[in-house]
């Protein structure tokens, strides 16, 4: 199973708590914008988009098995 | 079958749930909570909730797959519990046994029971406060808010966006003094005032006036303000009271070990969140509760481990916890954000920009790094999180 990554960037207010979680799936650029850098993972990459999600303080990523 | 009860319905109370069955844990879990909400999010509550309106379905926390069958129950406070009996008691005086117990009860506003009417006057933690508090920020309203820390200056940003006439009355020097400082406090104060917030700053409220509502404040200095509507946001209290009787150490939350696990308990027992005092490997020597948005995530997940382990028959992870504390404010155009634990410092260096615009400052205690701030410069706090990660 993938798991499939949507950040809502209507919510998205740039603290990048996320990067912390997962760096090989979200980041901030130098403007200190977060880029999401693969919006599908491998399961093995569950317990760090899940903490992502977590952690996000505006609550705006959502993950969905596919 | 083996039950956990976990006292409390919010973040912490929610992460705690997902952690025991991500840990293995197939018993009964109910989650009592005396709010009549599933676990939400409370930050937007000084914030969007107050200027946009409450939409609970939008603030409701997404719930793992896993706790969908976990028992929510809703609307119920806990009033006492007995720790060798393993019991509690609820407000409707019924008693629910448990194998094991999670607190996760959090933290309520101070209330210094000052004079006057009550009418008028509110406070804010939960999403019932917030409906109450954002039916009287109408335009013109004249609000005047007690205390200066995060809750009072996010709402005095809204109430101002709001068309509202703001006072705060504190007994600070500078807005966020405690997490902040002298320096980027300052800084805070200058943008609230640019946006036509007036500060009264050393002072307290002595009374409130009015007959049936609230009509004004008298300071200490005895000078008075008027009042359409008050806020009190002087600091909380973590909610123990219903553990008191256990002879467990409940003298500003609930003291645990490393691994979250109630420090004199008979029963296995773990506290999560703002009601937790733990010692903070990063930060070492002193046990601490810190309110911060990100650690119920954090505790509940260790807390969680800790119980599944317990229950298993096994010796619960005495790995030193070292969870980085994190918070953000908010505030106008401003987005104040901190890692480690600034409060504690006794030097403070602005290391980039000006602390009434962009800026970092990092926080250091005899010399050694133990927080960062920065206001809107969250790219800049990268390398700081890091270094104070490694400790």
């Amino acid at each position: 199973m993938s798991i499939k990554i949507d950040v809502d960037m209507t919510k998205c207010q740039h603290y990048g708590q996320c990067c912390f979680e997962a760096p090989t799936v979200f980041e901030l650029d130098a403007d200190g914008k977060l880029n999401v850098l693969t919006h599908e993972v491998d399961e093995d990459m569950r317990e760090a988009v899940e903490a992502a999600a977590d952690v996000c303080p505006m609550q705006a990523i959502t993950l969905t098995d596919i | 079958m083996t039950t956990v009860v976990i006292v409390g319905a919010g973040l912490g109370g929610l992460r705690a749930a997902e952690s025991l069955r991500a840990n293995g844990f197939v018993g009964e879990i109910s989650v009592i909570g005396d709010e009549p909400h599933m676990p939400y999010n409370r930050p937007p509550l000084s914030k969007e909730a107050l200027k946009s309106g409450l939409d609970m379905s939008t603030l409701e926390f997404r719930r793992k797959a896993s706790v969908a069958d976990v028992t929510w129950q809703l609307g119920s406070a806990v009033v006492a519990c007995d720790l060798s009996a393993r019991t509690i008691t609820l407000a409707d005086g019924s008693i629910v046994g448990f194998d094991a117990l999670v607190a996760a009860s959090g933290i309520r506003p101070r209330d210094f029971n000052i004079p006057g009417p009550r009418n008028g006057r509110h406070f804010l933690r939960a999403a019932a406060d917030a409906h109450a508090l954002r039916e009287q920020l109408v335009p013109g309203a004249r609000i005047v808010i007690l205390g200066s820390g995060f809750i009072g200056c996010e709402v005095a940003a809204t109430a101002r966006q709001l068309g509202c006439e703001v006072d705060i009355v504190t007994l600070d020097p500078v807005p966020m003094y405690r997490p902040l400082g002298t320096i980027l406090g300052a800084g805070m104060r200058a943008h609230h005032e640019e946006h036509g917030v007036r500060f009264h700053f050393g002072r307290s409220i002595t009374e409130f006036t009015g007959h049936d509502r609230v009509t004004g404040a008298v300071l200490d200095d005895d000078s008075s303000l008027e009042a359409d509507v008050v806020l009190e946001a002087v600091g909380s209290v973590p909610n123990t009271q219903w553990l008191a009787g256990n002879n467990i150490d409940l003298s500003d939350g609930i003291l645990t070990d490393s691994s979250l696990r109630v420090v004199g308990s008979p029963a296995p027992f773990v506290a999560v969140g703002d009601v937790a005092r733990y010692e903070n490997a990063l930060f070492p020597g002193v046990a601490r509760r810190i309110e911060h948005w990100n650690l119920p995530t954090d505790t509940g997940k260790r807390a969680g481990a800790t119980l599944a382990t317990l229950l298993a028959g096994g010796q619960p992870d005495q790995t030193p916890f070292a969870p980085m504390p994190s918070f953000w404010s908010d505030q106008y155009h401003c987005k104040v954000q901190s890692f480690g634990v600034p409060g504690i410092a006794d030097e403070i260096v602005i290391v980039g920009g000006e602390p009434s615009g962009e800026c970092v400052a990092e926080y250091r205690r005899d010399g050694a790094l133990v927080g960062v701030i920065g206001i809107n410069s969250t790219s800049a706090l990268v390398p700081y999180r890091t270094a104070l990660m490694a400790g």
